[in-house]
């Protein structure tokens, strides 16, 4: 019972990452259809922004006011390099066949990782202790505040998000641009201003994983993009592709499977399981578990 | 209720696809509180007319003037501010929106929901009252024509492009529909009406103009066109006596 629920906060956390970068894969092909590979670069460049955004601009030294400091910078920062991923990648093949965007967005995957590698070298890096280690023992059950805050603030952005997108004006004109951008243009939707909207919202969620993953993993590599990248791009794919409660759900239930294969099984084996777990999935629903809404007469 | 001024007219169009030439230099004209049709067989270039004015695609060449506004230099999403709104062919409802949410889509360019456009649209579609909080995909062929054509008022416009709105539709709902067409225009929107279903068409329009491949054949009063036997021939189904 121990091991269980210890893995159940492992999953949870790991999970709350896996989710907030798997919506910034599925907002994007939910418009646009087009697979960001870039997004886990994104990543990745967001711990070593934070890392220097912590040591060389504020100091090093730590304060609440420092790390909301290096979260808010460091979220500005990669918002802006996913703004400009999509102008200078994506926007110029707008009406080109699928295909060429796909090349366009490896490419922007790997002069993101050569620019992360270039910058701060190919060694790892050890992100900052920006909070203090704090750990509870509850009946056996280790919890830091780290994780603590990992899965509060990933609820709080995921619950923010969906009200935005289900409850706003701005929010009804992406979910109406993303099943016709034709239509939604003749309701006076400029969908050039929505794809924008949502590689800023993406890129945002994108660099709080990436923050996250500094604080809980330590270590921080140029290429870690592909390794957390690919998790969540699984998760986006369980939770049906496209579809934004489906890739938090996904990043959810690719955490705590992943927790407990490492628990139960062997934690060398988590990769593999994981994969398996996708074929099995896609075999099953090849749309993903909240993919293809299916329209019901009532 | 219709007046002299022109509200809207397209001179020397040109459209293509590729090398393809769609539209081949058309011109035509809408008069303030008309109701014109334009009708042609498949592949005449009636969609890709509607199309270019709602600029979803660009105009080769010619000129498209709405009040004073030239539409061929626009961006798609500036048109329906202007004043013009399309139902385009195939409906193209938001399907997994609600039935409400697709209508006040409709009124996106506005910074506020007029209530009382909603409540005449529902007026004249009761169906999508009763069906408000519904799926648009679960509704039948007709209620998403409704829809659409409920969405597209939404914003309040001066010029309604509808594009073949009896397409797929049982006949008992093409003339509930048209019927409702008819009221629309009365409240003064000037319709420009695209259609296969050239009777029914003819019968609901003042004036129409005559499609082929790209070019405009025949334009005339809708009584014109119902008695030419040219027109009988090719669009109303009648033998040559």
């Amino acid at each position: 019972m121990d091991i269980f629920l210890q893995q159940l906060v492992n999953g949870l956390t790991i999970g709350s990452m896996f989710a907030l970068i798997a919506l910034g894969y599925t907002m994007v092909y939910g418009v646009m259809k087009l697979i960001n590979f870039a997004h886990g670069d994104l990543v990745a460049g967001s711990a070593f922004v934070g890392l220097f955004v912590f040591t060389q601009l504020l100091g090093g030294q730590v304060s609440v006011l420092v790390v909301v400091g290096v979260f808010i910078l460091t979220i500005i920062t990669i918002a802006l390099l996913g703004f400009t991923i999509e102008r200078l990648a994506y926007r110029p093949l707008r009406s080109a066949p699928r295909l060429s965007a796909v090349v366009s967005a490896l490419g922007a995957s790997m002069v993101i990782q050569n620019g992360i590698m270039l910058l701060w070298g190919p060694q790892m890096h050890i992100f900052p202790e920006l909070l203090p280690t704090i750990i509870w023992d509850i009946g056996g059950v280790v919890v830091s505040l780290i994780q603590v805050l990992i899965m509060a603030l990933s609820m709080i952005l995921m619950v923010g998000l969906y009200l935005f997108v289900e409850k706003t004006k701005i929010g009804t004109a992406i979910r109406a641009s993303a099943i016709d951008q034709d239509a939604a243009r003749l309701m006076g939707i400029n969908v050039n201003n929505i794809i924008v909207t949502i590689f800023l919202i993406g890129s945002s969620l994108g660099a709080v994983g990436g923050l996250f993953i500094g604080l809980y993993y330590r270590g921080i590599t140029f290429n870690m993009g592909w390794q957390y990248g690919l998790y969540a791009f699984v998760a986006a794919i369980i939770g049906g592709i496209g579809n934004i409660p489906g890739a938090m759900l996904g990043g959810i239930l690719l955490g705590l499977f992943n927790a407990f294969i490492a628990g139960y099984i062997s934690s060398t084996w988590a990769d593999a399981f994981t994969f398996i777990l996708l074929i099995v999935i896609l075999i099953v629903r090849p749309t993903g578990i909240l993919g293809e809404r299916v329209a019901e007469k009532v | 209720m219709t007046s002299e001024e022109i509200l809207f007219k397209i001179s020397d169009l040109e459209v293509s696809y590729g090398s393809i030439a769609a539209i081949k230099g058309i011109s035509l004209q809408v008069r303030k509180g008309e109701i014109v049709t334009i009708l042609g067989s498949n592949g005449a270039g009636k969609t890709t007319t509607m199309r270019a004015i709602s600029r979803l695609i660009k105009a080769e060449s010619g000129s498209i003037m709405f009040k004073g506004h030239e539409l061929t230099r626009l961006p798609a999403h500036k048109v329906v501010s202007l004043g013009i709104s399309h139902s385009p062919e195939g409906r193209r409802v938001f399907n997994i929106l609600s039935v409400e949410e697709n209508l006040l889509l409709g009124a996106y360019t506005k910074s506020k929901v007029d209530q009382e456009i909603l409540s005449w649209v529902y007026d004249l579609f009761p169906r999508l009252k009763e069906r408000k909080s519904q799926l648009a995909g679960t509704l039948s062929g007709g209620e998403q024509q409704m829809l659409a054509i409920g969405r597209a008022l939404m914003s309040q416009p001066e010029l309604l492009l509808l594009d073949e709105p009896s397409l797929g539709i049982a006949p008992i709902l093409v003339k509930a529909i048209f019927a409702q067409i008819k009221k629309i225009a009365a409240k003064g929107v000037t319709v420009l009406l695209v259609e296969q279903n050239a009777r029914a068409a003819l019968k609901l329009a003042d004036r129409g103009y005559v499609l082929e491949v790209g070019k405009i054949v025949f334009s005339g009063q809708s009584e014109e066109l119902l008695n030419s036997p040219r027109i009988q021939e090719a669009y109303l189904g009648k033998q040559k006596k």
